[in-house]
């Protein structure tokens, strides 16, 4: 599904990425941890096509196209989801009206009609209850004034509506209490398919324990330093990450 | 990246003016120039009283005495006054008032615009229009519904004819024709318009509008709408505009009065898309407008609603002068620039009565290279006790070559009075563009509904019917033009 290759990139001019290699397959969860720093999120970022990082070498095959060669929106209707570590506040622009506006677009490149009215509200009603997310919190501009809690299950929330093929969460455990942690956890699982994959970032592995990887990698110094198997995030939590510098 | 926001923005700003066609009509002129004769022909052409051509002439030789105002952080290239045609009329049969009959020319150009003039047989949809080509009115539709319930909307020339007692009253009694330079100009020259009058105690049934149209070359409209709001009555009130495209640029000086009595509550939305001139930054129309409503009686209440996209120099303050004690003004503006446009506008809140409030907001987005400016007065005067206001000016920049200014000032006169204001200037976010990206929302969507999103506090005091159109009209002026 995605492959990654010897993946080169940087910011300002700045080299992060220093060769990456990565192979994710349908069905998989993959985790890649590693301390502050080394290069986690630009990962991401470089992946969705954030405009203010630069792959400077390497490829990324995703479902078959070359995808560092798609804008950020082709991306997102080929299949490609990322659940931000900081999600971005629009005022005034209704959750509602926002997923209307990006399901119909997700539609349009698959050449269908727009959801009609009635059938999109379903579809929110549906999908919401996958992250117990407040009715009224869809009815607000899109994260604004949202908790912390909020605003990560309103991105699951969001992975669930666009139905991604590869969802990259980022750090979304990062200031979740444990009953968010729980609500979040449960939301991604119930979304895993044997069609599609997960990539999980994170600092730590709490919140491996409720989202179960197959394969662990541990990102140092903008190289995938050691990969493995859920065994090795254990590991990085007895140990630390000092042994492996 | 900025490459290819460029490109987009080349992409999209190319797009054509919807509205810049022009209708194959005879026209009737009164010849290029202006002089006492020119006056004196527009007055003898919609025969009007001795009074109002005495009206015209003593605005005139003032204007004369008077040198265009330069304060505005515009800039305004000369104006040769002597080069604009002051009346141009299409030639249509004569247009009786209690026919509905109009030029098939005329209609298919309204209906091109997509203006309403076919009355619809629900008693619940449809506006009343009032329908402006250059220098007259051409037609008012659902008069007779109206005038059922004593509501008088007429064209402003018909109204000094067979309502001449209400339009001595008040016409020039909230902007005298020494107001300022451009209403001087008008009240010499000014040529059709609506009349609106609601009588005590009636609620007006339907959204009244007028449409203005500039189509004749050279020409300069000069419209003067007065509405009067008699105790506890409520009228919302719309006006929209549009002109051909042309490289040359056509002056619009307009004057709207509202005299708001006891408890009386008026409304008056406008979403003005005169043609802003082309990328290059030639041709499009010179806005010179007075605004302003006279909230005179006890609990009356003025709210004034903009949506600015059009125009290559926008010079406008609608404001309001709370004299009746408890009495409440309102401003809610978007204003929008791009390519070489400038606006310079705002609103005046003169606080005479006691217990007065107004409310101000004002959002200015600014793209290309085009100069956005908010200038607002709020003045307290010495008894009006307990005057309350509140300001909130933002502004939004998509670009890194356009200017947004704020101008506020305060003149209070009063220590009782609370008055606050509140500013922000902001650029589009790249994280937002990003988000919405992510999701599957191309940028030059992401940005409508960025706009929009920004805008809206704006938006939703605007009719229903308007707020569409609006909310499209943003889009249109800004798609792609973040760089």
């Amino acid at each position: 599904m995605l492959t990654i290759k010897n993946l080169h990139a940087s910011i300002n001019g700045k080299e992060i990425l220093k060769g990456i290699d990565l192979q994710v397959n349908k069905g998989e969860v993959h985790a890649i941890m590693g301390p502050n720093g080394s290069g986690k999120s630009t990962l991401a970022s470089v992946l969705v096509g954030n405009p203010a990082f630069e792959a400077i070498r390497g490829e990324v095959v995703f479902n078959g196209k070359n995808l560092l060669e798609l804008l950020p929106e082709e991306r997102s209707y080929e299949g490609l989801f990322l659940s931000f570590q900081y999600p971005v506040e629009i005022p005034g622009v209704s959750m509602v009206n926002f997923m209307r506006t990006a399901i119909n677009e997700h539609r349009k490149y698959k050449g269908l009609e727009p959801l009609s009215a009635g059938k999109f509200l379903e579809l929110i009603r549906e999908k919401r209850n996958v992250v117990e997310l407040d009715a009224t919190l869809v009815n607000r501009s899109v994260n604004e004034g949202f908790s912390g809690g909020e605003k990560k299950r309103n991105e699951i929330f969001q992975m669930a509506m666009l139905e991604p093929s590869l969802a990259i969460l980022d750090e979304t455990d990062s200031g979740l209490d444990i009953d968010a942690l729980r609500i979040v956890s449960k939301g991604v699982n119930q979304l895993k398919r044997p069609e599609n994959a997960i990539v999980v970032i994170t600092h730590y592995q709490r919140l491996l324990q409720y989202i179960k990887p197959d394969f662990v990698h541990v990102l140092y110094q903008g190289k995938i330093v050691k990969s493995g198997g859920p065994e090795l995030a254990a590991e990085l939590e007895e140990k630390g990450y000092d042994w492996l510098k | 990246m900025e490459d290819n926001q460029n490109d987009l923005l080349d992409d999209l700003t190319s797009r054509e003016y919807k509205y810049g066609f022009t209708t194959n009509v005879e026209t009737d002129y009164v010849p290029k120039g202006l002089n006492e004769a020119t006056i004196r022909r527009i007055s003898e052409k919609k025969g009007e009283p001795d009074w109002m051509l005495e009206f015209r002439l003593k605005a005139f030789h003032y204007w004369e005495g008077l040198t265009m105002p330069r304060w505005a952080h515009l800039n305004i290239p000369d104006i040769d006054y002597q080069n604009i045609i002051y009346y141009a009329a299409p030639k249509t049969k004569e247009k009786s008032t209690a026919s509905d009959e109009i030029d098939p020319e005329l209609q298919k150009t309204f209906d091109k615009l997509g203006i309403p003039l076919q009355e619809r047989k629900s008693l619940t949809d449809g506006i009343a229009v009032d329908a402006v080509m250059d220098s007259v009115s051409v037609k008012t539709t659902y008069r007779k519904e109206l005038a059922d319930r004593g509501i008088l909307f007429c064209s402003f020339s018909e109204a000094v004819k067979a309502h001449p007692d209400l339009v001595r009253k008040y016409m020039g009694s909230v902007v005298p024709y020494h107001d300022n330079y451009f209403a001087a100009l008008n009240s010499a020259v000014f040529s059709d318009g609506s009349f609106v009058y609601i009588p005590k105690g009636v609620r007006c049934p339907r959204e009244l509008s007028t449409y203005f149209r500039i189509n004749a070359v050279n020409t300069g409209q000069f419209e003067r709408t007065l509405i009067i709001a008699d105790d506890d009555s409520y009228v919302s009130y719309l006006e929209g505009c549009t002109a051909p495209m042309r490289d040359e640029n056509q002056l619009h000086a307009a004057i709207v009065e509202i005299i708001a009595l006891e408890r009386a509550e008026v409304k008056y939305s406008t979403v003005q898309n005169w043609y802003p001139g082309d990328k290059q930054g030639r041709g499009g129309i010179y806005n010179f407008v007075t605004k302003r409503a006279h909230c005179k009686g006890e609990g009356s209440k003025v709210s004034w609603t903009q949506v600015e996209t059009g125009s290559a120099i926008t010079w406008k303050y609608p404001g309001c002068i709370l004299s009746g004690d408890n009495s409440s003004g309102e401003f809610y503006s978007v204003a929008v620039t791009n390519h070489f446009q400038q606006a310079d506008t705002g609103t005046k809140m003169i606080h005479i009565g006691k217990n007065t409030k107004s409310r101000i907001v004002s959002k200015g987005i600014s793209a290309g290279t085009s100069q956005n400016s908010y200038r607002g007065l709020v003045k307290v005067t010495k008894n009006a006790e307990n005057a309350r206001n509140h300001s909130q000016c933002d502004s939004l920049l998509l670009s890194d070559t356009c200017g947004a200014h704020t101008f506020p000032y305060m003149d209070i006169h009063n220590e009782t009075a609370v008055v606050e204001h509140e500013a922000t200037t902001s650029k589009i976010n790249e994280e937002q563009l990003l988000y919405c990206n992510q999701r599957g929302i191309p940028t030059e969507e992401a940005v409508g509904l960025i706009i929009n999103g920004y805008a809206k506090e704006v938006l939703n005091k605007l009719p229903m019917e308007f707020a569409v159109e609006a909310q499209k009209l943003l889009q249109i002026s800004l798609e792609g033009s973040v760089g």
